[in-house]
């Protein structure tokens, strides 16, 4: 499934983030393809902000829904 | 070593070569370069080091503005706050030249955010740079229950670590003392022997790295080609950081959110945010639109400055050259350089730039500005925008021509056009806000609604053309949130004052251009020769009065005369609404003209001025063809 998809509270790994610019951004903030993330909330319509640690990053819906994310199995 | 920066230095025997900044060095000087994150505080350590002479300065070509000082006999340099060092935009590439010319790095981080903060500094540390890391915000980490082995972590990086909590000055010293034992640290050995390679071509380790990177400006001034490794040196440096963080932070126990972590939560959340949204531009109406707009520049405006100075230098002037005559007209007239542009410069722009910076900055540093850019990001991308589009936005209200330079932060050209092309067409400022609010309060409520309704139409209609007709794509949002926090009254002052000065001392010029203009024009009658021509245009399409021209040609000028000409006419209610959308959507102020080309290039700006003419008269004329 799709970043956009996620609900706020859902933990996820991202897996695949397409867009370069983006993903060496995501790089630069702590997140890579492999990172547990949490769903912070989501602006309706609008960006979904995840949280990983202490760092807390918005993505516009419309980049949210080109990064390819799995539900975690088991979260904590 | 010790900070002495009041210490004047006569010698001019050679200067530091400082990338292009304007500062008069010892040759043999250090440069002590000042790198870290946005908010992690480095302001602080700046102002520890720099003393009282301070060079606050637009980096060339850019409003970016770059503090240095001395320091003793050696310099110390602010930089933009950056996630890494490359071009992705005009802060990493002022960042990125400063750094290039670094003698010394004191690297400031975040010691609760060293996930993301040590990415930099390990770039920092490839590059081969001397090295001091000032582990900032400790007190923040206690809080959290982070406990950050600080040994090992200067182990892992092969630099000095120095804890501190710069706001409450403690470490200072201590990095201050461990500048002397600055240095290179733990390269990435993959790296290495592409470094090496690379360095025989462009001749320095921290370029080598720049052009290995792919960073084309680096390799274009060194003649050759880009690298293409950029993302598998990210990842593995990705991976170092999350290696050397897991061996050195441990989070004692879970703690519950903290009450910045709750607000911050709670001004995103849908049913708290908006209302939430609500009361700060309420609050920021409150403070620009009333206090300052209203009180403080009916003192400034019309207490000092039309009270006081332009009798003041009439006084002067005309017993030299009369008011009466040509020249006097221009000097000391109603429209005179001496008189209403400096009145209009420092009785009106003056208090509502400062305003608006002071609003801006305290947004900044509590760290809600990146919020709103998040809360407001799906309404403008629906306008080819993205939620950092808010800044210039919002400016916009203040002045334009403030609003116009700052698109220089968004993403894309295409961003810029779009934003530029709103603010010129579709947003009034401050100074015709206020003329426009005294005249549609005199007409009533429902006209008041149809004016703002109207003005919003245009605005989503003009942005959502432009997006669907503009090539390319707007970048999308991808912005870190800073922890809340409260921001700091000298940090906000400085900033907003700094930033004001840099705006005024932009814009000044311009607005003495245009006043000399409008004079020359009333004085040779050019002024009421331009009435007549466009009296069929006023009176057959726009159905007002044939004067209206002349309130036209005074907007050309300054957008609050062009409604101020209004006043004096008798207009019924529906030829107020008919006037004000087209003297709204019609051409910006002179100064804000300037700008428009200085930014956009003669290609884009010209299209977007003469398309405020036929959205002003066209879309005037057909409200006119319905109301009237």
């Amino acid at each position: 499934m799709c970043l956009d998809q996620v609900k706020a509270g859902e933990e996820v790994v991202i897996k695949k983030i397409p867009d370069s610019m983006a993903k060496t951004q995501f790089i630069r903030f702590g997140i890579g393809e492999g990172s547990t993330v949490i769903c912070h909330s989501k602006i309706p319509f609008g960006p979904v902000v995840l949280r990983k640690n202490h760092q807390e990053i918005a993505i516009g819906r419309e980049l949210a829904r080109k990064i390819v994310v799995e539900r975690k199995s088991n979260g904590k | 070593m010790a900070s002495n920066g009041t210490t004047i230095k006569t010698t001019h025997g050679g200067h530091c070569h400082s990338g292009t900044l304007a500062l008069d060095l010892p040759k043999d000087c250090e440069k002590i370069v000042l790198v870290g994150n946005p908010n992690v505080g480095k302001s602080v350590f700046f102002n520890y080091f720099s003393g009282l002479y301070v060079d606050v300065s637009n980096y060339p070509g850019t409003t970016i503005e770059i503090s240095q000082a001395r320091y003793g006999d050696n310099a110390i340099i602010d930089t933009p706050g950056i996630y890494g060092v490359s071009s992705f935009n005009d802060e990493e590439k002022v960042a990125r030249d400063i750094i290039l010319s670094a003698d010394k790095v004191v690297n400031v981080v975040d010691a609760v955010h060293l996930e993301r903060d040590l990415f930099l500094t390990l770039q920092l540390i490839d590059m081969g740079l001397p090295l001091v890391v000032a582990l900032n915000f400790m007190d923040e980490a206690e809080e959290q229950r982070l406990k950050i082995d600080v040994d090992l972590l200067s182990d892992l990086l092969g630099v000095p670590v120095v804890p501190t909590i710069a706001v409450k000055k403690a470490g200072l010293a201590e990095v201050e003392k461990a500048l002397s034992e600055a240095r290179e640290g733990r390269q990435d050995p993959f790296l290495h022997k592409k470094l090496h390679e690379m360095l025989s071509r462009v001749g320095s380790q921290p370029e080598a790295l720049m052009v290995l990177e792919g960073d084309p400006y680096v390799a274009a001034r060194h003649g050759v080609s880009p690298g293409l490794d950029r993302e598998e040196i990210y990842v593995r440096r990705r991976e170092r950081v999350n290696d050397i963080v897991s061996h050195v932070v441990i989070q004692e126990v879970t703690v519950s959110d903290t009450i910045r972590q709750k607000l911050g939560k709670l001004v995103l959340s849908p049913v708290a945010g908006l209302p939430i949204l609500a009361l700060i531009l309420y609050g920021l109406y409150e403070f620009v639109g009333v206090f300052v707009a209203q009180i403080v520049v009916g003192i400034t405006e019309k207490t000092i400055m039309q009270g006081h100075w332009e009798p003041f230098i009439r006084s002067v002037i005309e017993p030299i050259v009369s008011q009466k005559t040509s020249i006097g007209t221009i000097l000391i007239g109603e429209f005179g350089i001496l008189t209403m542009t400096v009145t209009y410069l420092l009785g009106l722009l003056l208090p509502l730039v400062l305003a608006f910076y002071l609003a801006l900055a305290v947004m900044e540093d509590s760290g809600y500005l990146p919020r709103l850019a998040t809360l407001v990001d799906r309404m403008l991308s629906s306008i080819g925008l993205n939620g950092r589009a808010v800044v210039p936005l919002i400016l916009g209200f203040g002045c334009v021509t403030m609003a116009t330079i700052t698109t220089r932060l968004l993403g894309t050209e295409r961003e810029k056009t779009i934003a530029t092309a709103i603010l010129q067409w579709a947003i009034p400022c401050s100074a015709q806000l206020a003329v426009i609010t005294v005249l549609l309060a005199a007409i009533g409520g429902p006209y008041i609604l149809l004016y703002a309704g109207f003005i919003f139409l245009v605005l989503v209609a003009v942005g959502t053309i432009l997006s669907k007709s503009l090539p390319g794509e707007s970048s999308p949002l991808l912005i870190d949130l800073p922890p809340l926090r409260l921001p700091r009254l000298g940090n906000v002052i400085r900033k907003a004052f700094t930033r004001a000065y840099g705006f005024m001392k932009e814009a000044t010029p311009w607005f003495f251009v245009g006043a000399l203009v409008v004079s020359v024009m009333q004085v040779t009658g050019m002024l009421n020769a331009w009435a007549n021509l466009w009296a069929p245009v006023t009176t057959g399409w726009l159905k007002l009065p044939k004067e209206a021209a002349t309130a036209f040609v005074m907007g050309l000028v300054r957008r609050d005369f062009g409604a101020a000409g209004l006043y004096a006419m008798h207009l019924t209610a529906a030829q107020t609404v008919v006037a004000l959308v087209t003297i709204t959507l019609f051409v910006p102020c002179i100064a804000s003209l300037m700008i428009l080309f200085k930014e956009r290039g003669l290609k884009q700006a010209i299209p977007i001025w003469l398309g405020s003419w036929v959205l002003a008269f066209g879309l005037g004329g057909i409200l006119a063809q319905i109301l009237i």
